[in-house]
């Protein structure tokens, strides 16, 4: 009785086009799957792989088990006493400072009339527009340290300095400069699907709650806005730790070279650069690009932890 | 009791939005005077570039900058039309593409129902965190393998997956409505004309939002040039104008890299102004659940 059962099923499927819709399917699927393979899948198991073998890009991978791992831990100094120090300074304060200011502005947007919101998160987006290398030369010419440095010309001016400030050769500065500017940059999609998300709350959910009793603005965030927007949350957040990681290489672009002055400015992506392309110590510099997507993996969990609405 | 002061999305303006405005305003300032400082700069003649102490605004706007620009050949002599007209191909092959790739897979992943969807919606959502930058060696070793090398092709081929362009469409196509497309089955038609006749045009805001997107990372990008490509002929417009601002020093330099950073900075402008609303309408379904 259940073979028969199965059966006419069998030729249900055949008769409704099951199996040609299983074509239609693989067919839909089938650029996008290989090229994600290809280009991201393959390249991430790649990585892994070669983290474990010493590779010089000219003979071929030499297996030395977690001896990469061991020195980046024991031996190299200057990842230990500079890179992962200021990775995760730039990465804290660009990525969650980041994205808690571009909620705060999102909010503030959602308070105001149409017209001016969409003129000024026009403005704030627009940073995010200029692009990796030319937010470099945009911000060289601001910070520049000869004659064309707009701010040294504006501070001698006003008498607060004699001499110009050499702002992206000075370890004392570079680090600074390239958080202010990553901020700049940085209000991107995430800014604009928190905007859309604050926007789309539904604004009886806010008349019922303050007839429950919600006294101010911030508890009105709290308990509504947030919680009822937690996807684009998330969403932003994700946008956010890419943005970051993403954008680490400003200190380069800015600084002009690599290593950046003193190390001051070097961060993680400047140091796979650094032993990859420069050294063409690859087996190394694979394992240090782990290591990235390892921290990478952290801040999204504690994301998805933070917004998931799944438990 | 209702609501005190003034609620989400106002219509009309009150005095207790003036707080916000307070905090807006400075910060749109200081997004937005780097960009007017390049802007001006771009119009600067060379005295007044290197005018001490340097001016904000520019006082007699000129297009010698430009000039400048369109004359120069690259030092291996490659003209500048040449760089040009390979961004422009580049960059409507990669809309093009990868606008059919995100709604191909997006109707697939959203419409459809087989055994592996929930897997790889799960493996698309994981790779939106996907630094590109971090696993570069491992790339260019599978670029190489592909015989992609020096080759035009790696301008586009390994950047047209992008996991939140897939992802943005298929949350987009989420939202139409089943009904739409049983009926059009029982009409007879087939995926094909489904995706042409039905989805793409109720998805457009979203497919705008992608192409938008596209364009941004193409227009500006340098890596593959930098790192793939070692005929000068095939290199991109992004990459050539950052060989003329690498140059810190030389005088001529500082005019045309600020007229270099506007040509790659205004269409994406000009095109996000055109579109922004469709950005907006497609971010109200950016979220992850």
């Amino acid at each position: 009785m259940f073979g028969k059962i199965k059966l006419t099923d069998l030729k249900q499927k055949f008769k409704n086009g099951s199996f040609k819709d299983a074509l239609a399917v693989f067919l839909l699927l089938l650029p996008y799957s290989v090229l994600f393979s290809l280009f991201i899948a393959i390249p991430v198991a790649l990585a892994i792989t070669l983290s474990l073998t010493y590779f010089n890009l000219i003979q071929f991978p030499e297996y030395k088990g977690l001896l990469n791992y061991v020195t980046i831990i024991t031996q190299d100094s200057v990842f230990l006493r500079y890179v992962l120090p200021n990775t995760l300074k730039y990465a804290l304060i660009v990525g969650p400072g980041g994205y808690i200011l571009s909620f705060i502005l999102a909010w503030m947007l959602a308070q105001i009339q149409k017209t001016p919101r969409t003129i000024l998160a026009l403005i704030i987006y627009s940073p995010s527009m200029v692009g990796g290398v030319f937010t470099g030369v945009v911000w060289r010419t601001l910070f520049s340290g000869d004659s064309q440095g707009y701010l040294n010309g504006l501070f001698i001016k006003w008498g607060l300095i004699d001499r110009p400030i050499q702002f992206l050769q000075s370890p004392d500065y570079l680090m600074t400069i390239m958080i202010i500017v990553s901020l700049w940059s940085s209000m991107g999609i995430g800014f604009l699907a928190m905007l859309a998300g604050i926007l789309n709350v539904d604004e009886e959910l806010y008349e019922a709650a303050y007839i429950d009793g919600l006294k101010n603005k911030f508890q009105e965030i709290v308990h509504i806005t947030v919680p009822s927007m937690k996807p684009q949350m998330l969403f932003g957040a994700v946008m956010s730790i890419v943005g970051t990681f993403n954008s680490g290489g400003i200190g380069v672009a800015l600084s002009g070279s690599n290593p950046t002055p003193q190390y001051s400015g070097q961060v993680i992506i400047n140091h796979i650069e650094d032993f990859g392309f420069i050294r063409y110590e690859m087996g190394y510099a694979a394992a240090v690009s782990v290591v990235l997507l390892f921290i990478i993996w952290g801040f999204s969990k504690l994301a998805y932890a933070l917004f998931s609405e799944r438990d | 009791m209702s609501i005190k002061g003034t609620k989400i999305n106002p219509t009309r303006f009150d005095k207790s939005q003036i707080k916000f405005y307070l905090v807006l305003i400075p910060v749109a300032l200081f997004m937005v005077l780097p960009i007017i400082y390049i802007f001006c700069n771009a119009f600067k003649p060379l005295d007044e570039l290197f005018m001490f102490p340097p001016r904000f605004f520019v006082q007699k706007p000129t297009l010698k900058n430009f000039q400048e620009l369109l004359r120069t050949a690259s030092s291996t002599g490659v003209p500048m039309s040449r760089y040009l007209f390979n961004s422009i191909v580049i960059s409507i092959v990669m809309v093009v593409l990868t606008i059919f790739i995100c709604a191909t897979t997006g109707y697939a992943l959203s419409k459809k129902q087989f055994k592996l969807k929930k897997r790889l919606l799960a493996i698309n959502q994981m790779a939106l965190m996907f630094v590109m930058v971090a696993v570069a060696i491992p790339r260019y070793l599978v670029v190489v393998k592909l015989g992609l090398n020096n080759n035009f092709l790696v301008h586009i081929i390994p950047y047209l997956a992008v996991p939140v362009g897939l992802f943005l469409t298929k949350q987009f196509i989420d939202q139409v409505p089943n009904e739409v497309i049983e009926a059009a089955k029982i009409d007879g038609a087939n995926d094909f004309r489904i995706l042409i006749h039905i989805i793409i045009p109720l998805i457009k805001p979203a497919l705008a939002t992608v192409a938008i997107l596209t364009f941004q990372s193409t227009w500006g990008a340098t890596e593959a040039s930098n790192t793939y490509i070692q005929d000068e002929t095939l290199k991109s417009f992004a990459f050539y104008l950052s060989t003329l601002t690498s140059v810190q020093n030389s005088i001529a330099g500082a005019g045309m890299s600020a007229a270099a950073g506007l040509i790659m900075f205004l269409p994406n402008l000009i095109i996000f102004i055109i579109m922004q609303s469709r950005v907006m309408s497609t971010m109200s379904h950016s979220g992850i659940k």
